[in-house]
Formats: structure tokens, C-alpha cells, sequence
């Protein structure tokens, strides 16, 4: 059974009824979100089966589809292997969260927009099981096109100015990566993924151009200082659901690239440029917290402490070591579920109140105790407490990152320390305090849609920080695999470097 | 005597013929013919098309070597015709619309395009002339059709005045080569320079190739001779308008990359840099002037003289993989450009056509398919995947690379992000604005089933692309024997 074009294609399916809904709006609208909804669902159901089956004992890919497409060496192939499975679950795991958040917030153009988030649930999971190089760009890049939308239509009042530098800042990245793949063609004479792992297929000076193309596209997406500034904006200006996804699973597809093709495609300009990844890392992880601590949106701070622990997570894989890696990995996957948390805690507020000023909230703890519970909860996994999602990640990158350089480990725990102090500050503005404005004492607690959508959530952050064993042994074999493969390369590369001299 | 074998030159001869005819029913008939007319013509074209798809596989000369028929050109020739046919659809509604219904138009339309046919199939300077002269004449008068508006008489006179300068350059440009080669047919040009040692050619000749560069980079408008462009797209009526972004490109197209390679394939070096610097001028000329432009129809004008750069730089690469990448683009740019015509002739305001970039705000609230479409022809135009643009680029650059073009590949790319803003604008426009005067319903019928048949080869061609890339290959080793 095509159990991976089944999860993939599945939420496009759903597109299509929704495309095909005919009559007055108001039930249009309706059915529409019923639809998405169950679509969504049942995806992820059926994607649990791609867990369940899961043989976690080899690096191998597995799932494995190929047919013939373009011809001459570019192929339909997908599959999956313990880099890539976790993060197609992530993804479908989100979704109807998404769509329930997305519930009451979205009332014109119902049915477009249930259309772009199912379109764009298709685009992400074809981003983490494709095997073909053209196949994968072809994800990658056709996800701008139903984000675009998502901000532009449904956003904020700065919509238009967001959507377009999403859109173009994203492309320009990305276009530099297409000719390194039509090179990598010429030179290997396909596109498939694994073939285009076997090592010492690219020159040393091959590699570090292809290696900074690949890099000028995943930077923008994951994304790195300096080139981080379209997140905010997009951030801030899209629906909380566009919000979600975006920080969940968009901002992984960099961290996925590296590890997917960086690291095993070029592993000797990986080495070379590892210094200069660390130097944007630490910068990204002190900078960004640091103006975290000043904003007055909350969405923008929140995607600014994205873009700090997005720095742990580069730090992590060009550690080169287990720790790094994994922790890379896991620190992607509960940064997924944290941030998304915490945009959908922001969703909530601003439905009731239509604002996300920070300094128009304040003691919401008394009248919405539910909710500042799940908040707080949310707040101190992204601080990293022990216990939650966040510690586990963190903990590893800082512990690979020490073993590969000591000054990078060290500036980068102090970014812990920040993170606590404008998590912690934003937490106390808005929850805590004299609940004096009058429109604040009328918001009402989470209702049971939203208590829905948390408790899931914030079963997994706790999970994933007491019994994270799960997850790595998903990766382990895999992330063994690719250090191997690593050491190899670099072991042969050094070889002919002796024996050149 | 004994007449030369015709049976290559059927289509062509097939649709002179019919050209004819018609004419003579029109002027029995009079100006109330003129929709039986265009059927008539458009069932013209489709038996043009069955003609030339029925030719024998290989490659056949007549006419003393001065005609070929090869696969190139046939698939070119299939490209121009329905170019052409979709071009007499488009316009039926609008002729009547306007008052321009006059039995002449589809007429001079079928004229054109036989010499566009001939000019696909020239294997001689001489040919190549012939049949360009046929086609651009007929063209300068399509131009100016709507003979009572200002502006299309000022577009098919500027049109005039610069085509006859082009036709100049390329004439004596075509003296040039004939006097250091000795011969005007392409495959003696070709074995001249090949006796010659394959070292660089004289600078006569050198100097002869440059002007007929010229010439055919104005039939392209290409940059620097691309200025006749936006004023004539701006001018013409707009089915004309569509006309012209189509079949005659694709024509010029063809003939540029026949008389360029097959005579002068081996001397490569010495006009590689020319298209080179063209291409990447059409690029990036293409890609800024199109940002400020608030006439859709001038929008495309700067539009068309990107596509032709990306085009090119299939032409610069100088292979059969090049070749192969601009039959792609082309037969893409087709379907790209009938269908945003199309919706772009679908853009009335109570009884009056309207052009603006902003009469598009809030279409996709009130004419949502039209919106959706329109969407996809600029998001495919823009070269995003998956639509079909995105594959047009692909085979271009991938041919680039291949030929070690690194920079104007990346030239390209970069271009393509800055052309993404303006076509972005329209999606914009349509998706996040309000309509400040709403266009009217409904969508004609034709342009509908046009706009809908072009979209939907736009958005699935990713599906199953191997027929064309297949058809695509076959064509382009025909100019590499």
C-alpha cells in the first residue's frame, strides 16, 4: 500500500470537495470546515499507521515509492527514514489544530481558506518524503503560493507588505538552490536522493559552492541572522493558524534541508563551513532573545524567540556529534509544538480582544484561570524547564556544541538565561498584574473547542520532556548513519589530501 | 519542365490556398461573412495541423534546398498554428464588440502565418526572407486595424517604420555573409566555414552575422532593439495584441535559433557573447521596466521581452539540449500567454473594454474561476513551481548549466524573483483588494473555454510532462543531424 501518497494526497482529496461545494455561503462555510477538519483527522490517523510500521532499527528508507516521471534520472520516489518520519506526524498532528483554531477566527472566504491549509498540508508532508531532488524543490517552492495567500488574504492590517517579502525573500532563496540541484543533475545524472548520498561524488570546490546555495535557501527558511527578518512580519501579520504552521513546520523544512542534504551531500564543505554556521547560531540565539526582550507585540516576540531557538538547532547539527544531531532533531519537533502553543495561547486573546499589544492585557489570571494555566505551562517550555519539551532539545545541542567548540556552547547558554527573562517578563504583563480595564474583566475563560485544542498539546510538551526515548529511538539509526557516513567522507577526503601532497 | 517535389510544402501551400479562397468568399459576400469566415479559417489551421503532423519522420529539403521540412520545424510550425487559431477564437467576440468586423482580419491573419510557416522552413537567407516579409507586412496592417482609433494607427505605422529598418539591417547583414561566404543556403554557409579550418571566421563575416543578430532580435524584441514593443502591444487592438505576444514569437523564435545554428553552429565563439549580452539585457530589462507599468497590455509587453530572454539563453547555450529547453519554454509560453490573453480580453467594465492593472482589484470575489486562472498564468509566468512556467525555466537552465553558463543562469534567476514581484501584484490586486468598480459578467463563452483550456494544461502539465518533453527532444535533434 502507497501508505505515504496515501497521507500525502489525502488532505488534497479534501481540497477537492471543498473546491466543488456549491450554494449559499453560510452552509458553504460550514461545510467546509467540517471537511477540513475530518480531513485532517483522518490524515493524521492514517499517518500514525507510518509510525506503527516503522522499523527503528535500520537507516534505510522505508515506505519506499518510485515511478517514472520527468524521465532520464527524476522520479516520483518518496520515503521516509528517522530524520524525516517524525517531522510528516509533526505536521499532520498540527493540522487540525490548526483548523479548529481556525474555527471561529476566519469568517469570509471560508471555503478558500480551508483550500490553501489543506493544499498546504499536501506541499509540507511531499516536503519530508521526497526522494527526488526535483521532487522535493517542487514541494518546497509551490508552499509559498498558498502561504502567500494564507497572509495576504486573511492577515493583519501590514498584510500585503508581509506577504510579498515572505513570498520574495523565500524565492530568492530558493532559486539559488535550483541551480545547484540542475548542476548536481549534470553531474551525477539524477536526482535521487539517496543515490546523491554516496560520498565523494562532488569535488571539494564543487562543494563549497553547491553548499552555499543549498545554504541560501534553507537559511531564509529556518530562518538565520541576518536573513530572519521576513519571519516576524509574517509572523505578526498572518491568522494564528497561518502562524502556527509557519513557525511548526515551515521554519523545520531549513533544519531538514541541512540534515537531509547539507551534511551527507557535502560533508567536507559542511566541515569547512561549520565555524561560520556556529558564528550565525550564537549570534542568532543572543541577538534574538535580546530583542525579543523589548517588543510590544506578543506575536513578535514570540517569533523572535523562534529565531533564537533556531540558532540551537544550527548549532546542534553542525556539531557533527550524536548529541547535536538529536538534539537538533527533538528541538525541532517540540519547538513545532511549543511555538505553535504559544501563537495559538496569543490566538485566543486576540479573538476575544482584537488587539496583541502587550500593554493592553494584564491579571488575566483572574478571570481566566484555565488559561493562564496553559499559558504559564507553555511559557516555561519555552524557556526550557526540565520536565517540559523544551529542556530536552536544548540540553542536547548545548551538550553537542561543547564537545565540538567550548566558547559556542557557553555564549549560547547564556541565551537560556535570556529566553527565561523575556518569557517570563511577557508571562507577568499579560497574566498577571491588577485586572483593571474593563473590557479585560469581560473576557471569558477558554471554552470547551479550546480546551480541546490544548490538551493534546499540552500532553505532548509534557511527553516529550518526561519520556522523550520514543523519539530517539525513531532517530537513532539514522542520525548513526549519517555521523557515519560523515566521518567517512572526511576520512577519504583527507586521504587524498596526503597523498596529493 | 519538372516542378519540385511538393509534398513537403503541402501545409504551407494548403494554407495559402485556403487564404486565398476565403478571401474571395469574403469579398463575394461582404463584411456579414466575416465569422463564417473565421471558422472557416480556424478549420483552416486545424488541417494545417493534421498536414503537418502527417509528414514523414525525416528530414526533407525541395524548392532546390531552399525549403526544409524536419522535425524542428514541424514542431514549431505546430506551435505557430495554434497560436494562430486560438488567436482567430480570442478575437470574435471583440471584432463584432468593436466594430472592426471586416472579413480581412481573419484573412490577413491566415497570411501571416503562412509566412510564419515559411519562415520555420527557410534553409536559405533568401527563404528566410520571404517568408519574414510576408509575415511582417501582413502583421504591420493587423497592427493598425482599427483604422478609425489614434492609437492603432500610430502602433501599425511605429511598428512599420521600425520593422522596415530591421528588415534593413537584416538584409545587409545577409549580404555580408553571402559575400565572405559565398552562398545564401544554410548547409553551403555551414560547409564554407567548415573548409575554413574551423578558426574564427573573417570579420566581414563576423560583421554580417551581428546585423542579422539585429534583425532577428527586433522580430524577437529582444534588448537593445525591443523598443517598438510596448507601444505596439499598447496600441493594437487587444486581440491583435495577443496575436502578436504568440505565434509570431514563436516564429522568429524558431527561425533565429535555424539561421543561427545550422549556418554558423561550428563558429559558435564568435556570436555566443552577442546573444549572451541580449539575453541577459531581455532579462533584466524584462524583469524592472514591467514593475511601474499600470497598462496590463504593456505589463505583457515587458513580460514577452523577459520570456524572450530566458528563451535565448537556450540559443547561447548553442546545444541540442538548448534547443530542446526553448521548444519546451515555447510550447509553454503558448499556453501561458493565450490564456492570460484571454483574460485580459474578458475585461469589460459595463459596455467598455478596460486595460488598467487595477481594474483587476477584488476580481476574485466577483468572477472567482476567472480569478483562479488568471492566478495561475502569473504565478506559472513568475516560473513558480508547480506550475507549468516553472518546468519552462527548468529545461532552459538546465541546458545553461550544462554548457557551463553559470552566470547567466544565475542572471536568470535572480531576474525571475524581481519579475515575481509584478506578476505577484496581480495576484495581489485580484486576491487581497477590493473592487473599486467591478468588471461585468458574464465571461464570453469562447474566452472561458480558452482561458479554461490553457489554465488547466498550465496547472496539470506537472503531472505527466513526458509526452512534451519527449515530442520536445525528438524536434530538437532534427537541427543536429
Amino acid at each position: 500500500m502507497p501508505l505515504l501518497s496515501i497521507v500525502t494526497f489525502l488532505p488534497l482529496v479534501g481540497a477537492a470537495f471543498i473546491f466543488l461545494a456549491r450554494g449559499p455561503e453560510e452552509i458553504v462555510a460550514r461545510n467546509a470546515r467540517s471537511v477540513a477538519l475530518w480531513t485532517t483527522t483522518i490524515t493524521f490517523a492514517v499517518s500514525l499507521l507510518i509510525w506503527l510500521n516503522f522499523d527503528n532499527s535500520t537507516a534505510a528508507f522505508q515506505f519506499v515509492e518510485k515511478h517514472a516521471w520527468i524521465g532520464a534520472g527524476i522520479n516520483y520516489h518518496m520515503g521516509v527514514d528517522g530524520i524525516s518520519m517524525l517531522f510528516v506526524i509533526l505536521t499532520t498532528f498540527l493540522m487540525p489544530f490548526c483548523i479548529l483554531a481556525s474555527w471561529e477566527a476566519i469568517e469570509h472566504r471560508v471555503k478558500e481558506y480551508m483550500i490553501a491549509f489543506l493544499v498546504m498540508e499536501t506541499l509540507m508532508i511531499g516536503v519530508f518524503c521526497a526522494l527526488d531532488l526535483v521532487l522535493f524543490y517542487l514541494m518546497f517552492e509551490a508552499g509559498l503560493i498558498p502561504m502567500f495567500l494564507i497572509i495576504g488574504i486573511w492577515g493583519g492590517k501590514r498584510r500585503i507588505y508581509a506577504s510579498f517579502k515572505f513570498f520574495l525573500y523565500t524565492l530568492l532563496g530558493s532559486v539559488l538552490l535550483l541551480l545547484a540541484l540542475l548542476y548536481m543533475y549534470f553531474i551525477a545524472g539524477t536526482t535521487d536522493i539517496p543515490s546523491l548520498m554516496k560520498t565523494g561524488l562532488f569535488s571539494g570546490q564543487a562543494q563549497t559552492w553547491l553548499w552555499l546555495a543549498f545554504f541560501a535557501s534553507f537559511a531564509v527558511k529556518m530562518p538565520m541572522w541576518p536573513v530572519h527578518t521576513w519571519l516576524p512580519d509574517a509572523h505578526v501579520e498572518a491568522p494564528t493558524a497561518g502562524s502556527v504552521i509557519l513557525a511548526a513546520v515551515l521554519l523545520k523544512m531549513g533544519g531538514y534541508g541541512f540534515l537531509r542534504f547539507s551534511l551527507p551531500m557535502f560533508p567536507i564543505a559542511s566541515e569547512y563551513f561549520a565555524p561560520f554556521v556556529f558564528t550565525l547560531s550564537v549570534v542568532a540565539i543572543v541577538y534574538a532573545s535580546l530583542v525579543a526582550l523589548v517588543q510590544e507585540d506578543m506575536k513578535k516576540l514570540i517569533a523572535y524567540s523562534s529565531v533564537a531557538h533556531m540558532g540551537f538547532v544550527t548549532m546542534g547539527i553542525f556539531a557533527f556529534n550524536t548529541q547535536g544531531i538529536e538534539g537538533a532533531i527533538f528541538q525541532m519537533l517540540s519547538h513545532g509544538i511549543i511555538s505553535g502553543a504559544l501563537f495559538l495561547c496569543v490566538g485566543v486573546v486576540y479573538d476575544r480582544l482584537h488587539t496583541r499589544e502587550i500593554a493592553r492585557y494584564g491579571g488575566l489570571a483572574n478571570n481566566m484561570p484555565k488559561y493562564a494555566a496553559v499559558f504559564m505551562l507553555f511559557t516555561m517550555a519555552n524557556v526550557g524547564l526540565p520536565g517540559t519539551g523544551g529542556f530536552v532539545g536544548e540540553l542536547l545541542t548545548l551538550v553537542g556544541a561543547f564537545q565540538a567548540n567550548t566558547w559556542v556552547a557557553l555564549i549560547a547558554t547564556s541565551g537560556v538565561i535570556f529566553a527565561a527573562a523575556y518569557a517570563l517578563y511577557l508571562y507577568r504583563r499579560v497574566v498577571f498584574g491588577e485586572l483593571t480595564k474593563s473590557d479585560l474583566k469581560a473576557m471569558l475563560d477558554l471554552t470547551p473547542r479550546e480546551i480541546a485544542i490544548f490538551a493534546p498539546l499540552v500532553i505532548m510538551t509534557l511527553w516529550m520532556g518526561i519520556y522523550p526515548a520514543p523519539f530517539f529511538d525513531v532517530m537513532a539509526a539514522s542520525v548513526k548513519h549519517l555521523l557515519d557516513q560523515h566521518q567517512t567522507a572526511l576520512a577519504a577526503a583527507k586521504a587524498i589530501a596526503t597523498a596529493a601532497r | 519542365m519538372t516542378l519540385p517535389a511538393l509534398a513537403p510544402a503541402y501545409p504551407e501551400l494548403w494554407l495559402a490556398l485556403s487564404a486565398m479562397a476565403l478571401l474571395m468568399l469574403g469579398v463575394f459576400k461582404g463584411d456579414g461573412s466575416t465569422r463564417l469566415v473565421a471558422w472557416f479559417s480556424v478549420a483552416a489551421l486545424a488541417v494545417t495541423v493534421l498536414l503537418v503532423v502527417m509528414q514523414p519522420a525525416a528530414t526533407e529539403t525541395t524548392f532546390g534546398g531552399l525549403f526544409i521540412a524536419d522535425g524542428f520545424g514541424r514542431f514549431a510550425k505546430v506551435l505557430i498554428l495554434l497560436g494562430s487559431a486560438f488567436s482567430i477564437v480570442l478575437s470574435l467576440g471583440y471584432i463584432r464588440y468593436e466594430r472592426m468586423e471586416r472579413f480581412e482580419y481573419p484573412v490577413l491573419i491566415l497570411l501571416a502565418t503562412t509566412g510564419m510557416l515559411m519562415m520555420v522552413s527557410a534553409n536559405d537567407l533568401i527563404a528566410l526572407y520571404l517568408g519574414l516579409e510576408l509575415q511582417s507586412l501582413s502583421l504591420y496592417v493587423l497592427a493598425a486595424f482599427k483604422r478609425d482609433s489614434g492609437r492603432a494607427t500610430e502602433a501599425g505605422l511605429k511598428y512599420f517604420v521600425l520593422g522596415a529598418l530591421s528588415s534593413g539591417m537584416l538584409l545587409y547583414g545577409a549580404s555580408m555573409i553571402y559575400g565572405f561566404a559565398g552562398s545564401t543556403s544554410f548547409p553551403l554557409i555551414a560547409k564554407a566555414l567548415a573548409g575554413a579550418g574551423g578558426g574564427h571566421a573573417s570579420i566581414g563575416l563576423v560583421v554580417g552575422i551581428v546585423f542579422l543578430s539585429a534583425g532577428l532580435a527586433f522580430k524577437v524584441s529582444a534588448v537593445p532593439f525591443h523598443m517598438w514593443t510596448p507601444d505596439v502591444y499598447e496600441g493594437a487592438p487587444t486581440p491583435v495584441t495577443a496575436f502578436f505576444a504568440v505565434a509570431p514569437k514563436i516564429a522568429a523564435m524558431a527561425l533565429f535559433v535555424r539561421a543561427i545554428l545550422t549556418p554558423f553552429g561550428e563558429i559558435a565563439h564568435d556570436w555566443q557573447q552577442i546573444i549572451i549580452v541580449v539575453s541577459a539585457l531581455s532579462m533584466l530589462l524584462g524583469a524592472f521596466a514591467a514593475i511601474a507599468q499600470t497598462n496590463i497590455k504593456r505589463l505583457m509587453a515587458y513580460s514577452s521581452i523577459g520570456h524572450v530572454g530566458y528563451a535565448l539563453i537556450g540559443l547561447a547555450s548553442g546545444t541540442e539540449e538548448g534547443v530542446r529547453g526553448i521548444l519546451i519554454y515555447l510550447a509553454i509560453y503558448l499556453a501561458m500567454n493565450v490564456g492570460t490573453f484571454a483574460c485580459i480580453l474578458a475585461m469589460r467594465q459595463k459596455d467598455q473594454m478596460v486595460e488598467g492593472v487595477n481594474d483587476l482589484a477584488g476580481l476574485a470575489k466577483t468572477h472567482p474561476g476567472m480569478a483562479l486562472l488568471l492566478a495561475a498564468f502569473m504565478f506559472s509566468l513568475a516560473g513558480v513551481p508547480p506550475l507549468a512556467g516553472f518546468f519552462g525555466k527548468f529545461y532552459i537552465f538546465m541546458a545553461a548549466i550544462n554548457a557551463g553558463l553559470y552566470t547567466l543562469a544565475v542572471i536568470g534567476v535572480l531576474s525571475s524573483v524581481v519579475g515575481a514581484y509584478y506578476y505577484l501584484r496581480i495576484v495581489k490586486l485580484m486576491y487581497f483588494d477590493e473592487a473599486a468598480e467591478p468588471l461585468a459578467k458574464p465571461v464570453r463563452g469562447e474566452l472561458g473555454a480558452v482561458m479554461t483550456v490553457t489554465g488547466l494544461f498550465t496547472m496539470l502539465f506537472f503531472i505527466w510532462p513526458a509526452p512534451l518533453l519527449n515530442m520536445a527532444g525528438v524536434a530538437a535533434k532534427a537541427l543536429f543531424p
